[in-house]
């Protein structure tokens, strides 16, 4: 269809333009953001964005629009981060950034320039997976496995909180430091739902993998 | 989402200058209220400036013996701080009841006062609401309004502030400190923060335009017995029927202010003098305001029950 490469090619030239135009009025130098809105929205201009993504450097031109799963999934092809409902309540999209877990889903990539992202390519690999990895496969954490790396990431920093100090609602004593209970796990866990309903089985496997660490 | 321009503000005072200036602009932190609802189509900024590097994400004790908390100060890290789990407990478990622990990660202090109700109806943008679009209607107002406002509401608006934290922040008198676009700054009591429904639901704070929040500070330790305790359709991850967040003292007397019940939280200084005399003496001046629906009527004997339930912990 060769009308339809017109158009393609159309709309790159038209963007390209746009991102020229932007570079006058960006603010600061990492943020090269964009032009003010014109009557007119012709195009959209990008951002340049560079970040660590599971130790290696990436750097890519988006739509400011544009989250940081969006980012993961579209733009990096790294499709182990999971969109489930895009807007908080799931967790499937749960990322490590700077050592914290978040929601992808509610964050834009622009927002992250110079962060280190940690997603669940870099935990484990086929033949050398992440010991929370090898323990969900073994306490079958899951079953249709949509949550699973989600689950996983928060697991990981879990266990990073609650060696932190970081409180729970149930932490019975707030000036003492929490303990590695199930009801601990459970609570700390409630943002990554899992509608296969493995959550015993998930708990049973973090709470194997919290046992070898301590 | 529509589309929209993106700067990061290198300084407070350029922020607010910048979001004054320009039509449409929002201040972005944490994000996590924002991105929603600009998925939505429900908050459309052509403009978005980000404060994250402001480096407003200090905690500093005041010469007053108080505590200043950066704006930027994420929900987890201020309920997991030494002093704030020491001298204020009631805000470290206003906040861990709240949201998700991916959430408190991004989550700012600023940011939680600021988020919008989750009014269902705010939620649908195919049904009328005054808080969404000013003069449409409300559709709480006969509709299904189980976890609307039972104080303060008017006949524009019915719906809650969903904050946890802002309830602890009310009933340990903090104060929000901000920067004005003209670069003046000035401290608003959170008891004057948050303004009425009346016939304009969709204005909810007395920030000015471009105005930003640039701490929030509490006065020197209340002591005395710190609860909040929230009453919510599941054990963990939802927003509150219910909540009542207290400082009680060990001779009965203190300070209570209640979630869920208001499109703020809910104080009445009055009710307080009653505390020594029980919950069910406390209670009546703290609702005295209150108007029902069938759906909500609820909430008058759980916010006494809960209330009973808090000053029972209180005494043990």
């Amino acid at each position: 269809m060769p009308r339809l490469t017109d158009l393609q090619l159309s709309r790159r030239v038209l963007l390209s333009g746009a991102a020229a135009s932007a570079a006058g009025a960006a603010v600061s130098p990492r943020a090269r953001a964009q032009a003010p809105a014109s009557a007119v929205p012709a195009a959209i201009a990008t951002s340049n964005v560079s970040l660590t993504l599971n130790g290696e450097p990436r750097e890519f031109e988006l739509d400011p629009r544009t989250t940081l799963l969006d980012a993961l999934r579209e733009h990096l092809h790294l499709t182990g981060t999971k969109k489930g409902c895009d807007h908080g309540q799931c967790g499937a999209c749960t990322v490590l950034v700077e050592g914290r877990r978040i929601n992808s889903c509610l964050t834009l990539a622009v927002m992250h320039d110079g962060d280190r992202i940690v997603t669940i390519e870099g935990l484990g690999i086929p033949g050398n997976p992440h010991p929370l990895q090898s323990a969900f496969v073994k306490h079958d954490g899951y079953q249709c496995g949509y949550c699973t790396s989600g689950q996983i990431c928060s697991a990981i920093a879990v266990l990073g909180e609650i060696g932190a100090g970081v409180p729970s609602h149930v932490t019975p004593d707030l000036t003492e430091a929490p303990e590695l209970t199930a009801a601990e796990l459970r609570e700390r866990m409630s943002g990554n739902i899992c509608r296969c309903g493995a959550y015993s089985n998930i708990i049973e496997a973090i709470t194997e993998v919290a046992g070898r660490k301590a | 989402m529509r589309s929209f321009t993106y700067e990061r503000a290198s300084s407070a005072a350029e922020a607010a200058t910048a979001a004054s200036r320009m039509e449409g602009a929002k201040f972005i932190a944490g994000g996590t209220n924002l991105l929603d609802l600009m998925k939505l189509e429900i908050e459309t900024p052509s403009h978005l400036i980000d404060v994250n590097r402001l480096g407003l994400d200090k905690i500093e004790p005041t010469s007053e013996g108080g505590l200043r908390i950066g704006a930027l100060v994420r929900n987890t890290d201020l309920a997991a701080h030494p002093r704030v789990r020491r001298d204020y407990g009631l805000l470290s478990r206003a906040l861990v009841a709240g949201a998700s622990g991916q959430l408190r990660n991004r989550a700012t202090t600023a940011g939680n006062l600021l988020q919008r109700t989750r009014c269902p109806y705010f939620y649908d943008a195919n049904q009328p609401c005054n808080k969404r679009k000013p003069g449409s209607g409300c559709s709480a107002i006969g509709g299904f309004s189980r976890q609307h406002a039972v104080l303060g509401a008017s006949g524009s608006c019915i719906a809650t502030h969903p904050s946890d934290m802002a309830v602890g922040m009310r009933a340990l008198n903090a104060m929000v400190e901000t920067v004005r676009p003209d670069g003046s700054a000035r401290s608003i009591p959170i008891a004057d923060f948050y303004r009425p429904p009346g016939e304009t639901p969709h204005l909810e704070t007395v920030l000015e335009k471009g105005e930003l929040i640039t701490a929030v500070s509490l006065p020197k330790p209340p002591g005395g017995r710190q609860i909040y305790r929230k009453v919510r359709d599941r054990a963990s991850y939802a927003f509150a029927l219910v909540s009542v967040g207290a400082v009680i003292q060990p001779d009965g007397s203190g300070q209570v202010a209640l979630g869920g019940v208001a499109h703020k939280p809910w104080r009445v200084e009055a009710a307080e003098a009653e505390l020594p005399r029980g919950a069910k003496a406390a209670a009546a001046p703290l609702l005295a305001e209150a108007r029902t629906t069938q759906a909500n009527a609820f909430k008058l004997p759980l916010v006494e029950r809960t209330l009973a339930a808090v000053l029972a912990e209180a005494r043990g």
